[in-house]
């Protein structure tokens, strides 16, 4: 069954009604086709009316939508073949970020990403997306063996951000973040990120440094939650409301056309009509093709200059004065 | 109830202390009433029960570098306001009234000094100024100091004290962390050694970044340290949490962090770890 989110609501009632036609005895009718198909054309005017429109708070329930594809959903469409590795080899494995071996298009290559997990019970045992250090770790050592085997690096970004829990802080949540930043940064094998759903802060960017940053067309990407940032600043006793979260998400200029404006991300990749949960294939093709142009432009450059031209465009970013 | 509630409320007061401005201090940790004159003799700890008072930057130098030889580096960098960034004050506003109250461009200072006549880079981070949030001048600084580390083959000390990335300046602050990891990787491909000195606090961004990148990580007394905060931890788990969590005790227990040095050590030490490495005093 699909899910709807608030402002998706007038497509819901128009789906509904296009499936009761279909319970219908007199499906076969050529009227009741008919008015099914003014109603679908119906649906995908609204549905496109909707996504113009969208507030970046809108955008950041749109990036959660309890139907966005999710790592796991991209590697089965994505890819031939693909075999999952498991473990930091010192404390467990994390199931909030997968990854392993797999073939794009018969290029081998090694593919990580978070991963939410779909109904309560998986959600519960992914942790909703959100790593331990573990999870970092695992990564890392994942990625210095493909560095090793030349084998480029592909990073799928969905996390609200990495976990703010009493076993993270012991076993070193900011020692692997940090980790994680300064080695991806040395590896000289081909990177390319991109941000599918929600890219939370701390926790996305340990899989972020990369030598191509893409966004999907209405993921977001974020030194905070609008919930947090709202949090911090609006220090009174009062519950905090969506009004607050959607100024807050207004402020931090937190959409994939924001980040793009500011030079931050290489690309942006349109996702269908309505949001990529409308069309996985399609939006995994989407995605395919730019990890594939990205792959040829990465390829064949001498490992060295791939690490100083990274570190470069990381070295560029900030605005001051002086 | 009234009438109960207003004489808790008048006890209170009764036991308020009052306390003439300027010549106590009061320790917040163990509310003890110290001179002042006692306090400053201790380096701002708490002669009771060692607690640690954030200092800022200027004093932080002075305490840890030899007299007269620190000499500032690009102590123009100073914030914008990229995202024209609004909350219940614009951000431009937030900087302005930040640099006045604490006479600082920014949250962290840097130059080159000597520490018992040994050469250093030295960074130091102001908490008074936005929490010690990083934005883009504190990376940018960062990266600078790092910079002169490689240039000069002088080790790099950086003394940390932040709530986390400077959420005004969104995703600028969060690239900061990678941008300053990675010029720390660079670092650590040559023989110049980075000592992290954590102070309190030292959150978020700032810790998930440099702070724990040091070769040796030093943590002051008590000092709370940590990715996410208590209330936050607490919020996501509600359990109660053990009473030393995210304290610099608690993270030498973990194996975190090298060790915990009083404030009164922090210049010795840091300069015998530096002697050990082979780093000696410049050659008139």
């Amino acid at each position: 069954m699909r899910n709807y989110i608030d402002f998706e609501k007038p497509i819901e009632e128009i789906e509904r009604k296009i499936d009761e036609l279909k319970q219908l005895k007199g499906y076969g009718d050529k009227k009741v086709i008919e008015e099914i198909e003014v109603l679908e054309k119906e649906a995908k005017e609204r549905s496109r009316q909707i996504i113009e429109n969208l507030t970046p708070w809108q955008q950041c329930l749109l990036a959660r939508h309890p139907d966005r594809p999710y790592t796991l959903d991209y590697i089965k469409a994505i890819t031939e073949e693909f075999i999952e590795l498991h473990g930091d080899r010192r404390f467990s494995d994390d199931p909030a970020i997968v990854g392993g071996l797999c073939r794009i298009d018969g290029i081998p290559a090694m593919l990580i990403g978070h991963q939410k997990g779909r109904g309560t019970k998986e959600r519960i045992q992914r942790n909703f997306g959100q790593p331990h250090p573990e999870g970092y770790r695992k990564a890392l050592r994942i990625m210095k063996l493909a560095e090793r085997f030349h084998i480029p690096i592909v990073t799928l970004i969905d996390t609200p951000g990495a976990f703010p829990g009493v076993g993270s802080e012991e076993r070193g949540q900011s020692e692997a973040i940090a980790t994680n930043l300064m080695e991806m940064s040395l590896l000289k094998t081909p990177i390319v990120s991109i941000v599918i759903g929600e890219g939370g802060s701390g926790g996305a960017l340990a899989l972020t440094v990369a030598d191509r940053l893409f966004m999907l067309q209405y993921s977001i990407y974020s030194v905070i939650s609008p919930e947090g940032c709202a949090a911090i600043l609006l220090k009174n006793d009062k519950p905090l409301t969506q009004e607050d979260f959607a100024k807050a998400a207004n402020s931090l200029k937190l959409t994939a056309q924001h980040l793009q404006n500011y030079g931050i991300t290489d690309d942006i990749i349109e996702e269908p009509q309505g949001g990529a949960h409308r069309n996985v294939e399609e939006t995994a093709r989407n995605i395919k093709r730019f990890i594939l142009s990205s792959f040829e432009e990465l390829h064949g450059i001498d490992p060295f200059v791939l690490v100083e031209k990274r570190y470069k465009k990381l070295r560029a970013i900030g605005v001051f004065l002086e | 109830m009234g009438w109960f509630k207003k004489t808790t409320k008048d006890s209170l007061e009764e036991k308020k202390v009052k306390i003439p401005e300027g010549l106590w201090v009061k320790c917040p940790s163990c509310k003890e009433i110290i001179y002042r004159k006692e306090f400053d003799k201790n380096l701002k700890v708490c002669p009771k029960c060692n607690y640690h008072f954030r200092i800022g930057a200027n004093e932080r130098i002075h305490l840890t570098v030899d007299g007269g030889s620190f000499i500032e580096l690009c102590p123009g960098l100073s914030p914008v306001d990229p995202l024209e960034f609004e909350d219940t004050m614009s951000y431009e506003e937030r900087i302005t009234s930040n640099q006045e109250k604490t006479r600082l461009k920014d949250a962290m200072s840097i130059g080159i000094a000597t520490i018992n006549k040994l050469p250093v880079v030295i960074a130091v981070m102001d908490f008074s100024f936005m929490g010690g949030s990083m934005g883009s001048v504190v990376g940018e600084k960062v990266v600078r100091a790092v910079e002169a580390s490689f240039e000069t083959n002088y080790p790099l000390i950086i003394f940390t004290s932040s709530g986390g990335a400077r959420m005004q300046e969104g995703i600028f602050s969060l690239m900061q962390m990678a941008k300053v990891s990675a010029a720390i990787g660079r670092l650590k491909e040559i023989a110049v050694a980075y000592i992290s000195v954590l102070t309190d606090p030292t959150f978020g961004g700032v810790s998930a970044s440099f702070a724990m990148l040091g070769d040796i990580i030093i943590a002051e007394p008590k000092s709370l340290i940590g990715f996410a905060g208590a209330r936050v931890i607490q919020q996501t788990i509600k359990q109660q949490l053990p009473e030393d969590f995210q304290q610099a005790e608690f993270l030498l227990k973990k194996g975190l962090i090298d060790m915990v040095v009083h404030r009164r050590e922090m210049k010795m030490r840091i300069s015998n770890i530096l002697k050990m490495f082979g780093f000696c005093p410049l050659k008139k």
